[in-house]
C-alpha cells in the first residue's frame, strides 16, 4: 500500500522530468532567432557533391518533421513525443549519412554508461572508505592530511582534472595514448588491454572529481555519529573498534549518501560528457560533440534527448532502490 | 570538551583566511588590474608572438600575440561577473520560491516542489549545449547566464523550503500570528535573519557552479567564444595547440586559475559557514 504511493510519486517526477527535458529540445530551436533547418539545408547544397537531390529532399523531410516544422505546433509536439518514447527515431545523421542516429547513439551509449558507472562506483566506495576510516580516527595525522587534500580537491571542476591528466601523462610525460585509438576486436587479452589502457585516464579524471565530497561527507557524518550515545554505549559494551564502526555507524552514515548519488548523477553526467570531449572518448559526448561541429542537428536533437532521458532513467532507479537499503523507511 | 571545539573553530578559521586570501588576489586581478590595461587583451597580434615571461609581459605573450597576464585578468573579471551575476538572481529566486512553498503550503508548495524536485535531476549541460549549439557559439554571455539561473534556482528553493517548514513550527512564529503580524512582516523579521547566512553561503557556492558550468562550456567552445573568460582562454590555447608545442603558461595560466579561484570561494564558503555556527553556539 504505501510502498505504492511511494512508487507512484517517484514515477510522477520521472515522468515530468522527461517531459520537461523533452519539451525544452523541442523548442529550443524553434525559438531561435535562425531556422537551423533552412541553415543546414544551404550548407548541405553547397556541398551537395556527396548526396543525390532526392536525399537533400528526404533530409529536409525528416529534419521538417522533427523540427516541428509542417502541421501545427501541436500536431507536431505530440509527433515529436511519439517519435521520442514509441519509435525512437531521430532520422539518419547528415555527417555520417545515411546511418541513422539512433543507431549512432545505440553504439556511444555502452561506453558512456560503462565509464560513468565505473567510475561512480569507484569513487564512491573509494571516498567513503577513506572518509569512513578518517571520521573514525579523525586525530590521526594521516586523517587529517587526506580530509585537506580531499578539501582542495573537491572544489575544483572536472574539465581542470582532465586538462592536468592530459598535461602530464600525454604530453610531459607520454606514457598513455593523446587520441583514443582501440586495437584488437572480440573478446582477447590484446583487445581488453587496449581498451583498459585507453579509458584509463578519462575513468581517473572522473574518479578524482568525485572522490572528494564522498570523503568530506562521509568524514563529517562519521565524526558526528562517532558522538552519538548508542556508539558510547556501545564502547562501555567493551565491543572491539572494528565491530562499532561496521555494525553502529556504518549504517546510520550509507543511507545519506545514497540519496546523494541519487542527485548527484546529473553532475557526474555533465562531467562526463566534457571529459569525454577532451579525451576523445567514444560516447554520447563525442557524439555530441561531432553534431556540433559538423552542425548534424539530427544528431544533436537526438543526442541530447537520450543524455536526458538516460539521466532521469539512472536518477529514478537509485531513488527506488533506497527504501530496499532503508529498514526504517515510512515511504512519505 | 570546550577546549576541543574551540580547536577546530580555529582550524576553519584558518581556513576563512585562507579563502579570502585567495579571493581578494583573484579580485585584485580581475578587477583592478584591467584599469591599467592599455591594449584590448583580446585583439590578436598586438605583440609578438609565444614569448616567454618578461618584465613587460610577466606571464609571456599567446601564440596569437595576446598578453596572457590581460588576458588572464579579463577572463578572471569576466567569469566572476557571470558567476556573482547568476549567483545572485538563483538566489534571490530560489530563497523567495522556498519562503512561498514553506510558508503558503498546499498548491504553490506542490508545484514549487515538483518544479525544483524535476529541475534537479535534469543535466543541465546537455541543454546549454543544445541551446549554444544552435547560436554556434555566437551566445552572447548574457544568455548563457540566463539559462544558468534557470537551473541553478531549485537547490536553494529545496533547502529553504525544509528550513521554513521547521521555523513555521517554532514558538515565536506561532507568537507573531497571534499577536496579528502580517506573512509578510514575519518572513521579512522572523524568518528571514535564520535564512540569510545559509542563503550568503549559498550565494558562494552558485558562482562557483556557475563560473563551473560556463567555463566547462567554454571549453568545448559552446560559450560566448568572442568573450574571454576562463573557459575561452583555455579553449583558445587547446585549439591553437598550446599543450603540443609545449606553450604551458598559456594554457596553464587559466587551469591553475581556475583551479585557485574554486579553491578559495569553496575555503571561504565553509570557514564562513563554521564561524557563523561557532556564533550561534555563544548567543544561544
Amino acid at each position: 500500500m504505501k510502498f505504492g504511493k511511494f512508487l507512484l510519486s517517484r514515477i510522477a517526477t520521472f515522468l515530468l522530468v522527461i517531459f520537461i527535458g523533452v519539451t525544452t529540445v523541442f523548442f529550443v530551436p524553434r525559438l531561435m532567432p535562425n531556422d537551423p533547418v533552412e541553415a543546414m539545408i544551404g550548407q548541405m547544397t553547397s556541398n551537395a557533391g556527396s548526396m543525390s537531390p532526392e536525399a537533400v529532399e528526404q533530409m529536409r523531410e525528416s529534419m521538417n518533421s522533427l523540427f516541428g516544422l509542417d502541421g501545427s505546433v501541436m500536431h507536431q509536439y505530440l509527433d515529436f513525443f511519439k517519435r521520442v518514447v514509441i519509435s525512437h527515431d531521430f532520422g539518419p545523421s547528415l555527417s555520417a549519412y545515411p546511418t541513422p542516429v539512433m543507431q549512432m547513439i545505440a553504439r556511444a551509449l555502452p561506453w558512456t554508461l560503462g565509464l560513468m558507472l565505473t567510475t561512480t562506483v569507484l569513487s564512491w566506495l573509494i571516498g567513503n572508505l577513506i572518509g569512513l576510516l578518517a571520521g573514525f580516527r579523525k586525530d590521526k595525522p594521516l586523517s587529517k592530511f587526506l580530509e585537506g587534500i580531499a578539501i582542495l580537491m573537491y572544489p575544483i571542476p572536472y574539465y581542470i582534472f582532465a586538462l592536468l591528466l592530459i598535461m602530464f601523462f600525454c604530453y610531459l610525460l607520454p606514457v598513455f595514448p593523446l587520441s583514443f585509438v582501440v586495437q584488437g576486436e572480440g573478446f582477447n587479452w590484446v583487445h581488453i588491454k587496449s581498451i583498459l589502457w585507453n579509458c584509463f585516464l578519462p575513468a581517473l579524471s572522473l574518479i578524482l572529481v568525485g572522490f572528494g565530497w564522498w570523503v568530506i561527507s562521509m568524514k563529517t557524518m562519521v565524526s558526528n555519529a562517532n558522538e552519538e550515545e548508542y556508539v558510547k554505549f556501545a564502547r562501555l559494551k567493551g565491543l572491539h573498534e572494528g565491530r562499532i564502526m561496521r555494525r553502529y555507524v556504518m549504517p546510520n552514515v550509507m543511507l545519506p549518501q545514497v540519496t546523494n548519488l541519487a542527485l548527484q548523477i546529473g553532475g557526474i553526467f555533465n562531467g562526463a560528457l566534457v571529459t569525454e570531449i577532451l579525451f576523445g572518448f567514444p560516447g554520447l559526448g563525442s557524439l555530441i560533440y561531432q553534431g556540433i561541429l559538423q552542425s548534424d542537428y539530427n544528431l544533436i536533437m537526438g543526442t541530447i534527448t537520450i543524455s536526458v532521458i538516460s539521466v532521469a532513467l539512472t536518477t529514478f532507479v537509485i531513488d527506488l532502490l533506497y527504501p530496499f537499503l532503508d529498514p526504517r523507511i515510512r515511504y512519505s | 570538551m570546550a577546549g576541543k571545539k574551540n580547536k577546530t573553530n580555529k582550524y576553519w578559521n584558518f581556513r576563512l583566511k585562507m579563502g579570502a586570501v585567495l579571493l581578494c588576489v583573484f579580485l585584485v586581478i580581475g578587477f583592478i588590474m584591467p584599469v591599467f590595461c592599455k591594449v584590448s587583451p583580446v585583439e590578436w597580434q598586438s605583440y609578438s608572438r609565444n614569448m616567454d615571461p618578461t618584465a613587460e609581459h610577466w606571464l609571456g605573450t599567446t601564440g596569437l600575440g595576446q598578453d596572457v597576464f590581460w588576458l588572464l585578468a579579463y577572463s578572471v573579471r569576466n567569469s566572476f561577473l557571470v558567476g556573482i551575476g547568476v549567483a545572485f538572481f538563483a538566489t534571490a529566486i530560489g530563497v523567495f520560491m522556498g519562503l512561498l512553498a514553506g510558508f503558503k503550503g498546499g498548491w504553490a508548495d506542490r508545484i514549487i516542489t515538483l518544479l525544483t524536485d524535476s529541475f534537479i535531476v535534469i543535466p543541465s549541460l546537455p541543454i546549454l549545449i543544445l541551446i549554444s549549439s544552435m547560436m554556434k557559439g555566437t551566445a552572447p554571455l548574457f544568455y548563457v547566464a540566463v539559462v544558468l539561473v534557470i537551473f541553478n534556482w531549485p537547490w536553494p528553493a529545496r533547502q529553504v523550503r525544509s528550513m521554513a517548514l521547521t521555523l513555521k513550527e517554532r514558538d515565536f512564529i506561532n507568537t507573531a500570528l497571534f499577536s496579528g503580524e502580517s506573512t509578510g512582516k514575519i518572513i521579512l523579521k522572523e524568518i528571514f535573519p535564520f535564512v540569510m547566512n545559509w542563503s550568503l553561503a549559498n550565494f558562494i557556492n552558485t558562482i562557483l557552479v556557475a563560473i563551473a558550468a560556463e567555463s566547462s562550456l567554454a571549453v568545448i567552445g559552446m560559450s560566448s567564444n568572442t568573450t574571454a573568460t576562463l573557459g575561452t582562454m583555455i579553449y583558445w590555447a587547446n585549439e591553437h595547440q598550446a599543450m603540443l608545442a609545449g606553450r604551458w603558461v598559456w594554457i596553464g595560466a587559466p587551469v591553475v586559475s581556475t583551479a585557485l579561484i574554486f579553491i578559495g570561494l569553496f575555503l571561504t564558503m565553509t570557514g564562513a559557514q563554521q564561524m557563523w555556527a561557532k556564533r550561534r553556539g555563544t548567543n544561544a
